[in-house]
């Protein structure tokens, strides 16, 4: 973009009343027209600058975590900000940590069979919440909302002592991925708020062709939900990965159950002063999260949005 | 008669007989409840088993001496009275959660709507800005946490050694009993980007027209805000709000494991490290249930905390049913 500066300022001011009379934006050049255009690009120029800067702000930490990570033992623990030598075998003594590795798969087997259970078992709660006309339709969605909203802590005690006592499942990541087979409530209520935007002729034009309702699901409820169902895995998929108060109370006291964003917390206790080693291990606790929003990024804007914008 | 009438088929002629409709309706009727009871019952057993029978056990245990070996012994309002009056840490915590609630709300929203209003504004590079603001977003609280604790750290951090090039002397961070909240602030703010694509969602939205009228009036930019763009997106700001309280009510992974982490930083390993480092300044209600449910094994007290907590979500909750926040008004 190129801007035309300063002979501007010294036509005639009269030259500028056609213009404005005639209301059309002109492309001819009078003083009004560029008076506004400078505007525009002071505009477009202090817009960008303070983008630029709070950009920075963002991006910067993820910067020092980087540089860190690869840092010596010794300047680690300085304040300097730039790697005297980089050592990518910081990455490699992470992983050589014992239990890391055993962390990712805990990590990975809570999100990925969370998520399924999740999807299977919300998918036709939202379906019937949303579709199906039945008595107490409403007072279900309130109650939806309200264990939606319900801190993880108000049930935590009894539910352990459940888990513990009844079942001696504690030391394991099973009282987590169990109730999820059984419902979520957040879950339920983005994916019944996506099923509002279809239009009920689908399902009554598959009712018609003789399909049951679980057909009916299956077969054409399913295909068009997918973007749906897909927000909703990624934030399951999430909610499990990030996860740090459920491991703690049923895993805390089982190394060998820990999960990623458990034991990174030990890990650092552990290297108190090895902040190099720490910040390798924050960022491949960070990665994991951040890949899968690059390859599903579509799929992530929209379920943020479906929280809170339709309806 | 009516009944071998209406089996398999359904009635095509309704002269063949006069009670057979309302045998196959009645019949229908109960096929479709069987139907929704189908569809909802794995959320009707979860519900029940995984909500309603531990919200009951934890009103039953508030009334209860129990330490999880021996038998609960029932001990009436004590255990009421033992939180409210005599628990040390239960002041601090109740006001750590609602400073967090007030404070840390009130500026993420006012900074999620900063953000999205810068974004809509750009004309270049959307893409690239939109994605740095969201990616922290994403962090897990835990390695966001953790990273946060280095960045800030007192001695060696990067951010005190950029304010001492410029010859400011940065502040304790995370060690200082009045800056923790603030830098626990700082993290939630490094995490706009939920709030950001909510509100750019809104911003976008507002009709264009409504901007041009005002500009025909000859509006600057301030009243065009107050007047078009501000009466727009209320019901989303609202709903930010709500959905923020009930969040920061439950806020404890980041609290604990910057409280944890910076009190190792300079008191070393193998203390006993008190709930809330600095002074308590970071405990919060939900750290609380955990350190006497599941430290001091005081069941009792933790249960009546955590019926606390529940009065509080449902009050919050109750509020957002009331008002016309989106959640609710699409009762097709």
């Amino acid at each position: 973009m190129t801007t035309p500066t300063t002979p501007a300022a010294t036509l005639p001011s009269a030259a500028a009343q056609p213009s404005r009379a005639a209301r059309t934006p002109s492309p001819g050049p009078t003083a009004a027209s560029r008076r506004a255009r400078r505007k525009r690009v002071l505009h477009w120029i202090a817009v960008h600058c303070v983008a630029v800067a709070l950009a920075l702000a963002f991006v910067l930490p993820f910067v020092f975590i980087l540089l860190t990570s690869v840092m010596g033992d010794g300047q680690a623990m300085s304040g300097e900000l730039w790697p005297a030598s980089w050592h990518w075998e910081n990455y490699a003594k992470v992983f050589r940590t014992p239990g890391f590795l055993d962390w990712w798969r805990n990590s990975l087997m809570y999100a990925l069979l969370g998520t399924l259970f999740t999807v299977c078992s919300s998918l036709p709660v939202a379906y019937a919440l949303a579709k199906f006309r039945f008595r107490g339709r409403r007072t279900a969605m309130l109650l939806v909302i309200s264990t939606m909203m319900l801190p993880p802590q108000v049930i935590v005690v009894p539910m352990y002592l459940v888990w513990a006592q009844q079942f001696h499942l504690s030391g394991s990541l099973w009282p987590l991925i169990i109730p999820m087979a059984f419902g979520d409530a957040y879950s339920i209520f983005l994916l019944r708020q996506f099923l509002l935007t279809i239009p009920k002729e689908y399902m009554e034009s598959a009712r018609i062709d003789g399909c049951g309702e679980v057909r009916t699901l299956l077969r054409v409820v399913v295909p068009m939900a997918k973007p749906g169902i897909a927000a909703v895995a990624l934030f399951q998929f999430f909610y499990c990965w990030n996860d740090y108060f459920g491991p703690q109370i049923y895993a805390a006291q089982n190394p060998g159950a820990w999960t990623l964003s458990y034991g990174l917390e030990s890990f650092k206790s552990a290297h108190s002063v090895d902040w190099n080693l720490t910040m390798a291990a924050t960022l491949l606790v960070m990665a994991p999260v951040i890949i899968v929003f690059f390859f599903a990024q579509k799929a992530f804007v929209e379920g943020v949005t479906l929280t809170g914008v339709k309806g | 008669m009516a009944l071998s009438l209406s089996s398999g088929t359904r009635p095509d002629t309704p002269g063949t007989a006069a009670p057979a409709p309302d045998a196959w309706l009645r019949r229908k009727k109960r096929r479709d409840r069987l139907r929704t009871i189908g569809f909802l019952s794995p959320w009707l057993v979860g519900f029940s088993v995984f909500f309603g029978y531990p919200l009951a056990a934890t009103v039953y245990f508030s009334f209860m001496h129990y330490n999880q070996i021996k038998q609960p012994e029932f001990v009436g309002l004590r255990n009421w009275s033992y939180v409210f009056t005599q628990m040390p840490l239960f002041g601090p915590a109740l006001w750590n959660t609602l400073w967090l609630v007030v404070v840390m709300v009130a500026l993420r929203v006012v900074f999620g709507v900063g953000i999205g209003l810068l974004v809509t504004k750009l004309k270049s590079g959307v893409g690239f800005f939109r994605t740095a603001f969201y990616v922290p977003y994403l962090a897990p609280p835990v390695a966001a946490t953790v990273a946060f604790v280095f960045l800030l750290n007192p001695a060696t951090g990067p951010v005190n050694e950029i304010l001492a090039a410029v010859g400011i002397d940065g502040p304790n961070w995370f060690n200082d009993p009045n800056w923790a909240k603030p830098s626990l602030v700082m993290l939630s703010l490094w995490g706009i980007g939920d709030l950001m694509v909510i509100f750019m969602a809104a911003l976008l939205d507002v009709p264009k027209e409504q901007y041009e009228a005002a500009e025909l009036d000859g509006a600057g930019a301030l009243t065009k805000f107050r007047f078009v763009t501000w009466p727009n997106i209320t019901p989303i700001v609202m709903f930010a709000v709500v959905t923020g309280v009930v969040q920061t009510m439950q806020y404890y992974t980041q609290a604990l494991v910057a409280g944890k982490l910076a009190s190792g930083v300079t008191i070393g390993p193998g203390t006993v490290i008190q709930p809330g480092y600095p002074d308590h300044s970071t405990i919060t209600v939900p750290q609380l249930v955990y350190q006497l449910g599941f430290q001091n094994f005081n069941t009792g007290a933790a249960c009546v905390l955590s019926l606390v907590l529940f009065a509080i979500a449902m009050a919050v909750t109750m509020l957002l049913m009331r008002r016309k926040s989106g959640l609710l008004s699409a009762e097709d």
